[in-house]
């Protein structure tokens, strides 16, 4: 990629050679209505509007690549009338009542028919019945759709469900003395218009997806809305307050919407939320689970006495990752005040697979993120429910497969139809659990400078692979040369004769031959079928020259942790690979940096979110009350190694985490007191919370808190071990520790939109293979406990591997579970 | 229209003296001036006129509250609620625009999806203690559903009675009759409309 230089509308232009005309003009702060293409996804062609003159050539700005020294004009006297007739098209059987419209105040189609002036209609043409579907979580209207195509786009190349397409619409064709007379691009997309709707993949009558709703975000009209949220409100009555997710580690931005709740009651209540569809894509949870706040709350003065007797008499603090950055930053100083003991497992242990990966790498954090994967054309996960654990790694890790011609290789035990649903250029290797480190080694041998690796690791790859002469049968076309007579007739004598002629036929022939193949045992560690390995690199490996690695939760509690730290930081260091690690849960990586962890609990503990001898709860069941996250100000650091702001969006009465810490000997009024202490050592500015922006720029810069500083930590040797084969957990019923997809903790669980059931999921075909049905509650007995369990039926999960439920603090099913996510079972159906 | 009332700004022109008797300036021509208004009997001129129409019987005082005058029909009173004609059925269709548009911000109203997917309002109040009758609401209303009746007589012995949807719509027989009255104030359709509505073309 080069730089060129183009003009638009005689303004002077740098950019990347490549790039869209559209992305280079809304990037420099030039307007070109557009109004199906969607930033991040291909072009749709579908609207037709942004029409441009490039080097006096009418072209589409959204598909037409710049040129060096390319000139362009975004608006002449044929475009202009072209764009208006799109306009009126649109505005064809389109029901002009606005007013009872959701999307009312901020349609685009009413923008662009007020931007281009149409005030009469030329054009008209029966309208076809077009009844209104509900989809379960979303209300489709297709007599509002203008057939855009977003939301199909946007289910294909960003979330990775095509669960939409667009199906016929029955109508009558066009009149031809319209085709006759109307400009040429208008004509065009009517007639696209005109032949569809929206309907689903499935041909079924709901919606089975994995409910993102980013479909009625990116709705341009009213036509795709959430069910929940249809005729409640108008769009310029919520006041958007800027946010960032705290359900897992992408830390998305995102609006919560607030209005007062009724005419009866003036609380503040959030309708819905918004997020910059364009640059960020939102999962169901981020979406729909936005009212977790802890409501009604006052100030209990004799709680929180009694909370400042129990920190006086605590010895340790136990919490989630669920808080922002600043909490942390309290915890960890009264800790130095007082001698707490830190207890937060799960990011003790991502903390020290960090410590263990810089030791090799030279770097405190990963050197990769989420943009870079979804910039890169070959992407890598292993140890990950992808979907699941970080629903924006899976939009990424989909992306770059579908939009950058990529390819990518899935490493995980547990078979996902979803994953396998991006499409061919996706190969899912489902190893046993615990054959982590195989994978590593895969790619350190597939993709790793062998010459500057260390030796014993480039001699131990070199003991996998083994010559093998075996003998392959292979289907040969001979050329075959018949001599046939074919009857002619003479055009002299015009009489019918017959000729020989020689005619050649392709015959395919089977032939043996005996070939030297490479066999790598490494493959067979991983339940890879060589064949399938092989071809799938010829297809897809050429060309490729962008690879990012996702790192997943599996890895940290893995036995052999600290080896597979070591090994992700050589495959970073020796292979082209960009790396990101997923942190677990939402501020994992803020906890980790900012807190000194303990391993080992004392006798009285206070509970954080969790459980203990006395117990603050954003969940409103603890022994004092706290904020939940969009009831506070604050940062929460995100996969993304960036510092990012939050905002309260609903009020809080009662007492703060701030007021226990004050209490103790601390000194600030506000949490965000501590923003401009957090500790630089670890990567992080001293900056106030009031300068940190949270936007994005018009070429799609994330403008938002800011990165963390990638410190640079004293490295030692590079030595790993290798893979202890007797390791791999084998048997029947292997279970999982992962929820479904938008369910991630207790907080999780609260918003009435996501209503996911907690208890074991298993794929259809286990349930037939276990003989039990959905709803029937099974004894699952492991070597560190038993629960009994409610099943249920989960058709976005395939294989035997069974996923029980982590987020519904109600049922303890830690205790089925070692340190490893994955465990093996005995289960029986009770009753 | 010329600009050029607009333009000239020289006003001194277009004035005219008005028929003024000089001011006294000195004391003794204050002293004339009391002595002159004084004997002139201009206070038997003013009770002259009241006794003469006393006699004739002609009074112009209307009895109220028993008589009223008429409203002038672009008055500004007590919000109305319209229904449509024959169906009866409301006419809001809870677009929230004059909710928007209030600059006293006393509209508010709940809405809801209804069983036959249709947006319905579920509350609607006007706090007509705080609404100052500038009559935005009627002229933004797309339905001319909310207009401004000619009742302007509030008295209650609750606030909370100012508030209430159910006084404001014109009652259900009201409307099935055919009585209720079109209103011609803000944002009512003018009587040309027809003629400046450009036609959309229809297919069949």
């Amino acid at each position: 990629m080069s730089k060129v230089n183009i003009t638009i509308d005689g303004k002077p232009i740098v950019c990347e050679e490549g790039e869209f005309i559209l992305n280079v003009a809304r990037a420099n702060g030039i307007f070109i209505p557009a109004i199906c293409y969607l930033t991040r996804c291909s072009p749709t062609l579908a609207c037709r509007i942004c029409l441009v003159e490039a080097d006096g050539k009418q072209v589409y700005a959204c598909n037409t690549k710049t040129k060096e020294g390319m000139n362009i004009t975004t608006t002449t006297q044929n475009i202009q009338t072209e764009r208006r007739a799109i306009m009126e098209v649109y505005d064809v059987n389109h029901p002009l009542q606005c007013g009872v419209c959701d999307q009312s105040g901020e349609c685009e189609l009413q923008n662009y028919t007020l931007e281009l002036g149409v005030d009469s209609q030329s054009y008209s043409i029966a309208d076809v019945e077009r009844p209104i579907k509900d989809w379960g979580h979303l209300h489709y209207d297709p007599g509002l759709c203008i057939v855009c195509e977003r939301c199909v786009t946007v289910c294909k190349d960003m979330i990775g469900d095509n669960s939409l397409k667009t199906v016929p619409r029955g109508s009558d064709a066009i009149a031809a003395k319209f085709k006759e007379t109307m400009p040429k691009d208008a004509y065009a997309m009517w007639n696209k218009l005109n032949k569809s709707v929206i309907g689903l993949t499935s041909g079924e009558e709901m919606l089975d997806c994995t409910s993102c709703g980013e479909c009625a975000a990116v709705c341009p009209v009213g036509a795709l809305v959430d069910t929940d949220f249809i005729y409640t409100t108008n769009a310029w009555e919520q006041q958007k307050i800027p946010a960032t997710c705290s359900h897992c580690s992408a830390g998305c931005q995102l609006n919560y919407e607030v209005k007062h709740t009724s005419v009866a009651s003036n609380e503040e209540k959030i309708y819905r939320t918004s997020n910059e569809w364009n640059y960020v894509s939102l999962c169901g949870a981020g979406r729909y689970g936005y009212d977790f706040e802890n409501r009604d709350v006052e100030k209990d003065e004799t709680a929180f006495n009694a909370a400042v007797a129990a920190f006086e008499k605590a010895d340790t603090i136990r919490f989630t990752s669920t808080i922002s950055n600043e909490e942390a930053l309290m915890l960890q100083k009264l800790k130095e005040l007082k001698g707490y003991r830190l207890i937060n497992e799960e990011a003790r242990t991502f903390k020290t697979f960090l410590d263990n990966y810089a030791a090799v790498s030279g770097q405190q954090l990963y050197g990769g993120d989420l943009k870079k994967a979804h910039d890169a054309n070959f992407v890598v996960s292993v140890g990950t429910a992808l979907k699941s654990d970080n629903p924006n790694a899976r939009y990424a890790f989909n992306n770059a497969i579908k939009m950058n011609k990529g390819a990518g290789i899935y490493f995980h035990p547990l078979k996902d139809p979803v994953i396998e649903g991006i499409g061919k250029g996706v190969f899912t290797a489902y190893h046993k659990p615990l054959r982590e480190e195989a994978a590593l080694y895969l790619l350190l041998d597939l993709f790793g400078d062998k010459e500057k690796l260390p030796s014993d690791v480039t001699a131990y790859l070199a003991s996998f692979h083994t010559l093998k002469t075996i003998t392959v049968e292979e289907t040969v076309k001979e050329k075959v040369v018949e001599k046939v007579m074919v009857k002619k007739v003479n055009e002299e004598t015009g009489e019918e004769e017959e000729v020989e002629e020689e005619k050649t036929t392709m015959v395919p022939k089977k032939v043996s031959k005996e070939v030297e193949v490479d066999e790598n045992r490494l493959l067979e560690l991983l339940d890879i079928d060589a064949q399938a390995w092989d071809d799938f690199l010829d297809k897809n490996l050429k060309k490729k020259d962008a690879f990012a690695l996702i790192a997943g939760p599996d890895l940290y509690t893995h036995p052999n942790a600290k080896n597979l730290a070591r090994l992700c930081a050589l495959v970073e260091k020796y292979t082209d690979f960009e790396l990101t690690m997923i942190p677990p849960l939402s501020n994992t990586l803020g906890v980790a940096l900012i807190c000194d962890l303990d391993s080992e609990a004392g006798d009285y503990s206070i509970g954080y979110n969790t459980k203990g001898d006395f117990v603050l709860s954003a969940l409103g069941d603890g022994d004092l009350d706290m904020p939940a996250m969009n009831q506070q100000e604050g940062t929460l650091t995100s996969i993304e190694k960036r510092v990012n702001p939050t905002n309260a969006a609903l009020p809080y009465g009662g007492y703060e985490l701030g007021d226990i810490a004050n209490a103790l000997g601390l000194n600030a009024k506000y949490a965000i007191d501590y923003t401009a202490q957090l500790p630089v050592e670890a990567g992080f500015e001293a900056r106030d919370f009031d300068s940190l922006p949270n936007r994005f720029e018009n070429d799609g810069t994330e403008v938002r808190g800011y990165a963390l500083n990638n410190v640079a930590v004293a490295t030692g040797d590079e030595a790993v071990e290798k893979i202890d084969e007797a390791l791999a957990l084998e048997g029947e019923n292997v279970i999982y520790a992962a929820n479904p997809v938008r369910q991630f903790t207790a907080f999780t669980m609260k918003p009435h939109q996501l209503n996911e059931e907690s208890g074991i999921y298993l794929s259809p075909a286990q349930l037939t293979a276990m003989g039990v049905a959905a709803g029937d509650t099974v004894r699952v007995k492991t070597a560190a406990g038993e629960q009994s369990l409610k099943v249920v039926e989960d058709n976005k999960i395939d294989g035997s591997v069974m996923c029980v439920t982590t987020f519904d603090p109600n049922i303890k099913t830690e205790e089925l579970f070692g340190a490893y996510r994955f465990a093996t079972a005995s289960i029986h159906k009770e009753g | 229209m010329s600009l050029e009332q607009f333009t000239d700004r020289n006003v001194q022109q277009h004035y005219f003296k008005v028929d003024i008797e000089e001011y006294p300036q000195t004391g003794w021509d204050r002293f004339k001036q009391v002595v002159k208004r004084g004997l002139n009997g201009e206070l038997f001129v003013g009770l002259w006129v009241v006794m003469r129409e006393m006699i004739k019987f002609d009074i112009h005082t209307v009895q109220y509250p028993k008589e009223k005058l008429p409203i002038g029909p672009r008055y500004r009173a007590v919000h109305e609620m319209q229904r449509l004609f024959e169906s009866g059925t409301e006419r809001c269709i809870g677009c929230g625009l004059c909710e928007k548009i209030c600059i006293s911000d006393c509209i508010r109203m709940d809405t809801r999806i209804d069983e036959n997917s249709r947006k319905e309002v579920t509350e609607y109040t006007i706090n007509l203690g705080r609404c100052i009758f500038c009559g935005y609401c009627a002229e933004v209303c797309p339905e001319l559903a909310i207009v401004h009746g000619p009742r302007y007589e509030n008295t209650s012995e609750q606030r909370e009675h100012f508030i209430l949807f159910e006084d404001m719509l014109t009652p259900i027989d009201m409307a099935i009759k055919g009585e209720q009255k079109e209103y011609p104030g803000f944002g009512a359709v003018t009587p040309n409309e027809d003629a400046r509505v450009k036609k959309t073309p229809l297919a069949y």
